[in-house]
């Protein structure tokens, strides 16, 4: 078998054992859209424009960054990576088993949040942007992917992983342009949300979405989130440990 | 050429010297085991062997490989089973047995190696839902998909209740009789006894003693136990170096013959029982406390 199959093989079976956890499965796909109902029902009327392409980006970062950091934190410290290692496969096809099952629930969250907005709250696809989009989607899903390893790579242990991803994600959701319109946010936040990558991201997003017609690709927006994959990247060679941490 | 060699092998954590300078040869086909008391420097040895880990010094060969450097093609002929793993606890015992099997060039067939494991009734059930040894019995089946040459087991029964620490006793042997070659690390005299064609006792970081269980009990003094019971006011000769032991007495000897004529013919003659008499050889677990007592005396 090349090692292509293998990584795609990886995927099947990552897929089939997310799958067999329903209760996992139904909530990895109910929690963007509870808050997506939350947020249309607090703000009224006219939020569902903002708040469609918000949640598109909070299922992004959710499904790739917070999944991976928590999920490959524990395989590691219950020991699958370390037996994976022992093994002929290479390491970059077991960890592009893990990305490419992460990309694959991401693409249907955007989907299904996508038809929410469209179906529920009445905001419209805009389908001339749909390539700029996928530019975009494609980029933010492998940047965040690799920041997600890249956090597991530093994370000290299982039990800390939901505290500590969720003590990075949640302020930084806050300030970019996901929960909360950042219009009228003090300069010096608006400067410092700018450093992150998703803020940068929510606002591609939200851009194409009110796009009518054919709309470019916004590079410099993709060029930070990239920029920060690059990151990501090099963090995680530079910290990924196979062996659980006691 | 040897399925392993080591010489001079050394490794540290930090200010703690785990390895100091180990020699080690292990035949083809060969069962070897690494016996020693708890933090002697078993797993990291075989850990280093495994390629888990770097050594700090010395040489080392797997099958004609430096296992430092983590070669697929060293990966394709090894199995191993590491004291803590864990695999996908929602896939069914066959799906993990063919995902792994599918890493390799020339695997096993699957329902085989489930077999070969013990876990033909299981193959169909998902992992979560297996036993603590039934989960063992995956690691092993794991570490078979690839269908090695050379297997390590680090402790492999550790854990297990008596009957099914006989069993994967069975399995090992039938392993060798396939002409795998077994590197095996435990803390169980009996176990090391059962499997092991040469074993080397390591403690402190170094090999105290290496050879077959009959040498390493023979190459010891004393290697015959004889201990009896006196009806109360009794005592025993004073020659033949006779000691109180517990509610009795014994001794050590190696001429057993010669001794028990002198103590019978005592007992005899003074018209008194020796009862409770028992003639031991001593066991591999004697050696092995007597070894590694000393090894930390000289610490």
């Amino acid at each position: 078998m090349s090692d292509l199959a293998l990584a795609l093989r990886q995927v099947r079976y990552e897929n089939r054992s997310f799958w067999r956890n329903p209760p996992s499965a139904f909530f990895t796909f109910a929690f963007p859209l509870l808050f997506m109902f939350v947020f249309n029902t607090l703000f009224g009327e006219g939020a569902a424009g903002f708040f469609t392409p918000a949640i598109i980006v909070f299922a992004v970062v959710t499904a790739t960054f917070t999944n991976l950091a928590m999920t490959v934190t524990i395989s590691r410290d219950q020991g699958i990576l370390k037996r994976v290692r022992g093994t002929p496969l290479p390491t970059w096809a077991y960890l592009a088993g893990r990305i490419g099952h992460a990309v694959l629930v991401t693409a249907l969250l955007v989907v299904i949040v996508a038809a929410f907005g469209a179906l529920l709250y009445g905001v419209d696809v805009p389908w001339g942007a749909v390539p700029a989009i996928l530019v975009v989607l494609v980029v933010a899903a492998a940047a965040f992917s690799a920041l997600g390893l890249a956090l597991a790579g530093v994370m000290p242990n299982a039990d800390a992983a939901p505290a500590v991803v969720n003590a990075l994600v949640l302020p930084i959701l806050f300030i970019s342009n996901v929960f909360i319109d950042m219009s009228d946010a003090p300069d010096w936040l608006d400067t410092v949300s700018h450093v992150f990558p998703v803020r940068h991201f929510a606002d591609a997003m939200l851009e194409l979405y009110r796009s009518s017609g054919v709309a470019a690709v916004p590079w410099l927006e993709v060029g930070v989130i990239a920029l920060w994959g690059v990151i990501g990247v090099v963090l995680a060679l530079r910290f990924f440990s196979w062996e659980p941490r006691r | 050429m040897p399925a392993v060699e080591v010489r001079g092998l050394q490794k540290s954590y930090g200010s703690v010297h785990a390895v100091r300078g180990i020699d080690l040869r292990v035949e083809p086909g060969e069962v070897f085991a690494l016996l020693g008391p708890n933090g002697a420097g078993k797993t990291t040895t075989v850990e280093i062997l495994e390629g888990h880990r770097t050594r700090d010094g010395g040489e080392a060969t797997v099958l004609g490989h430096d296992p430092g450097r983590n070669d697929r093609a060293l990966r394709e002929r090894v199995g191993i089973v590491l004291q803590q793993t864990g695999v996908d606890e929602y896939l069914t015992v066959r799906e993990v047995v063919e995902m792994v099997a599918g890493y390799y060039p020339r695997p096993r067939d699957v329902d085989e190696v489930i077999e070969l494991a013990g876990l033909r009734e299981q193959r169909d059930r998902r992992i979560r839902q297996l036993s603590g040894g039934q989960k063992r019995r995956v690691d092993l089946a794991v570490a078979l998909a690839g269908d090695p040459e050379l297997l390590f087991l680090d402790e492999p029964t550790t854990g297990f209740d008596p009957s099914a620490r006989r069993q994967a006793w069975e399995t090992v042997k039938g392993l060798t009789a396939l002409g795998k070659t077994i590197v095996l690390t435990t803390h169980f005299m009996d176990e090391a006894q059962a499997l092991a064609d040469r074993l080397a006792i390591i403690a402190e970081g170094r090999i105290i003693a290496t050879g077959t269980a009959a040498e390493l009990i023979g190459a010891s003094s004393h290697a015959t136990m004889i201990s009896f019971s006196l009806d109360d006011g009794a005592a025993p000769p004073d020659e033949l170096g006779i000691r109180p032991s517990g509610a009795g007495w014994e001794l050590e000897t190696d001429e057993p013959t010669a001794v028990l004529h002198r103590l019978t013919g005592w007992a005899v003659g003074a018209g008194i029982e020796l009862r409770h008499l028992e003639v031991s050889r001593r066991s591999l677990e004697d050696v092995y406390l007597q070894l590694t007592a000393e090894a930390g005396a000289v610490e």
